[in-house]
């Protein structure tokens, strides 16, 4: 079984998030970078399915060589080799991440392709959708539990959605976005960090991939911090908030 | 010909509130809208929404539609844009209009505008992003465009009177690798956290899942309210259901009161709540980030706060 696992970079999720003084940008002047956390969610899902299934696990991303650096972190977990296609990350929406992953997906063809249910920079939460859709794939998203039957053929999915969960089954090969609760992802350990420098990491350009339409669908216009809230009041008894909710907050 | 198409949101034939939120962005927008009802035995959520201005009412009435799967949702919307020619695709952000929308966007090449929380000059839309640090204003660069609407960011739209035509729609749902299997609903006779005008949430300082509902219910009990948690709670507890978290990547609720109770206030969860109109904060730790959104913070220990809180709420009205 062939699992592909689309391993995002993106901003610290713990970073304090600023623009730049022009506001053109994030500020990402002394911010750290981590993989997307939905994306390590997805990809401890693809190793244990592959260690079960005797599977292997291909990590793909999209952006400029400094994401090498945490595509080699998902490299030390245990996916075997990774695909990076060369684009300017600043020239990405999610659609387009998604063409050039359809695109990756009919060079790899695999079983399975794992997403992230969103992209905590992006929180656009469509990659993978746009992905099967123009594959004609069925798809699972927001995936807190799969398993996969021991033919491989198909992948029986529960979903978290509003009101409850949801089980749907796969006719693989499909497309499943992971949810926070799918797993714990494992750390990796010394000897594979070591290890993991070896691993290949193919790099594809759009050229490669027959991707002539670079235009982007939505475009980032302009970005705003949003306005603080104005700062409360502590209070200092029961009464007091409980009056202040009555005659200030007209909120009893 | 509408501008608009809202595909309604409805759950056993009852009519999702957030589907009003969408008409009242596509009465922002202009240009008339028409909307869609897909399901099985929706007939009630057709004639739910006659009254709110629609040119037409497609419905697209079938057993295929009976459970919810991405694949015949997306191919009656396709269907239904068709046929009225809308230029713009609205839905609710839930998980609903987050699973199928992108896929419509797919198939008929629009670019999707998700979780929009506002429009702007000239034809632009608002977006939060990074957990709502930043609000961006995009351009779609398409002809058409779909859209998901953050509905606690809108007003419900108002009844205008009137009787929208209801329109039969016959869809074409070619072979789906997908089935439905089970559906294993949260049971809760509580209002719903996105539906809710006040909700009160607990934190992991409540200690365990039983205590959790020890303090948390009366609490809600007092006020009506809709039960939220973070995702520590959700994560560890298995008594508080996972569709309870409020946050980033849980529910966005925007009540008239939001009571966070033992709550520290990570951005992740400040993301979901921060526009509630009143916030009250309960956490023994006067360092919590959660008082830097608080209306009215209190320091102290949410066991002896929280029930004598509900006393004096009872005593004061
Ligand atoms: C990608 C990602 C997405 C996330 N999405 C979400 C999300 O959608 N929603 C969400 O909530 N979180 C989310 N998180 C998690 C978030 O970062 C925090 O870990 C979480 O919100 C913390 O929950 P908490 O406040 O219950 O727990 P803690 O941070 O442990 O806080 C507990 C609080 O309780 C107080 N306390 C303890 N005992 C008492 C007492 N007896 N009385 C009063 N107060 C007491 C403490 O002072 C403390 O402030 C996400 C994280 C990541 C990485
Ligand atoms: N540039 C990218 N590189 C790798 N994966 C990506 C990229 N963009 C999106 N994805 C994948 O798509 C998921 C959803 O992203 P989004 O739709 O942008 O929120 C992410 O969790 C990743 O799995």
């Amino acid at each position: 079984m062939k699992i592909l696992v689309a391993f995002k970079r993106v901003i610290d999720p713990d970073a304090r998030i600023k623009l730049t003084a022009d506001r053109s940008g994030v500020d990402t002047d002394s911010v750290e970078y981590k993989a997307n956390p939905f994306c390590e969610n997805a990809l401890e899902e693809a190793l244990q399915i592959a260690e079960e299934h005797d599977g292997e696990v291909v990590l793909v991303s999209a952006g400029g060589p400094d994401i090498d650096k945490t595509i080699r972190a998902g490299l030390a977990l245990g996916a075997e080799r990774a695909i990076r296609v060369e684009i300017e990350d600043t020239v990405l929406d999610s659609d387009l991440a998604a063409r050039v992953f359809a695109a990756v997906y009919k060079e790899e063809e695999p079983d399975i392709f794992f997403f992230g249910k969103q992209a905590i920079d992006s929180d656009n939460n469509q990659c993978g959708q746009l992905v099967a859709e123009y594959l004609g794939l069925p798809q699972a998203c927001f995936a807190s539990e799969v398993v996969i039957d021991d033919d491989g053929e198909v992948a029986t999915v529960t979903r978290e959605v509003d009101g409850g969960l949801e089980t749907i089954a796969l006719t693989l090969p499909a497309v499943i976005t992971a949810d926070l609760r799918l797993n714990t992802p494992r750390f990796a350990k010394l000897p594979d960090i070591m290890k993991a420098g070896r691993k290949t990491i193919d790099v594809m350009d759009l050229d490669d991939l027959d991707i002539e339409d670079t235009a982007l669908k939505i475009e980032l216009v302009s970005l705003e911090e949003p306005s603080a809230r104005q700062a409360g009041v502590k209070v200092g008894s029961i009464d007091e908030l409980v009056d202040k909710l009555k005659n200030e907050a007209r909120a009893l | 010909m509408a501008n608009i198409l809202i595909v309604a949101e409805q759950s056993g034939g009852e009519l999702k509130k957030g589907t009003l939120a969408a008409v009242q962005l596509a009465n922002q927008l202009g240009g008339g809208f028409d909307v869609l009802v897909v399901g099985s035995g929706v007939g009630g959520v057709a004639t739910a929404l006659q009254g709110y201005g629609a040119g037409k009412i497609y419905v697209a009435d079938d057993a295929v539609f009976g459970n919810y799967l991405a694949q015949p949702f997306k191919a009656a919307t396709v269907a239904a844009a068709e046929a009225s020619g809308a230029k713009f695709i609205v839905s609710t952000a839930g998980t609903f209009g987050k699973d199928f929308l992108p896929r419509v966007a797919g198939a008929i090449g629009a670019g999707m505008v998700a979780d929009c929380v506002g429009l702007a000059e000239g034809g632009l839309f608002k977006r939060p992003m990074y957990a709502g640090n930043i609000i961006a204003t995009v351009k779609a660069n398409t002809e058409r465009v779909v859209i998901s609407v953050r509905a606690s960011e809108f007003d419900n739209a108002s009844p205008v009177g009137g009787e929208s035509p209801i329109e039969a729609l016959s869809v074409d749902v070619g072979d789906v690798a997908a089935r439905f299997v089970s559906f294993d609903a949260t049971e809760s006779e509580r209002p719903e956290l996105t539906e809710a005008d006040v909700v009160v949430s607990g934190g992991r300082g409540l200690k365990d899942g039983p205590t959790f509902w020890n303090v948390m219910n009366p609490l809600a009990d007092v006020f009506s309210a809709a039960v939220g948690a973070t995702r520590a709670v959700v994560d560890s507890w298995d008594e508080v259901p996972n569709d309870m978290q409020v946050g980033q990547t849980g529910k966005v609720v925007a009540p008239k009161l939001y009571v966070a109770v033992a709550i520290s206030g990570a951005i992740q969860h400040l993301a979901g709540m921060k526009n509630s109109k009143t916030i009250v904060a309960i956490n023994k730790d006067a360092e919590a980030p959660i008082f830097q959104v608080a209306d009215y913070g209190l320091v102290a220990d949410a066991f002896q706060a929280v029930p004598e809180f509900i006393e004096k709420v009872k005593a004061a009205r």
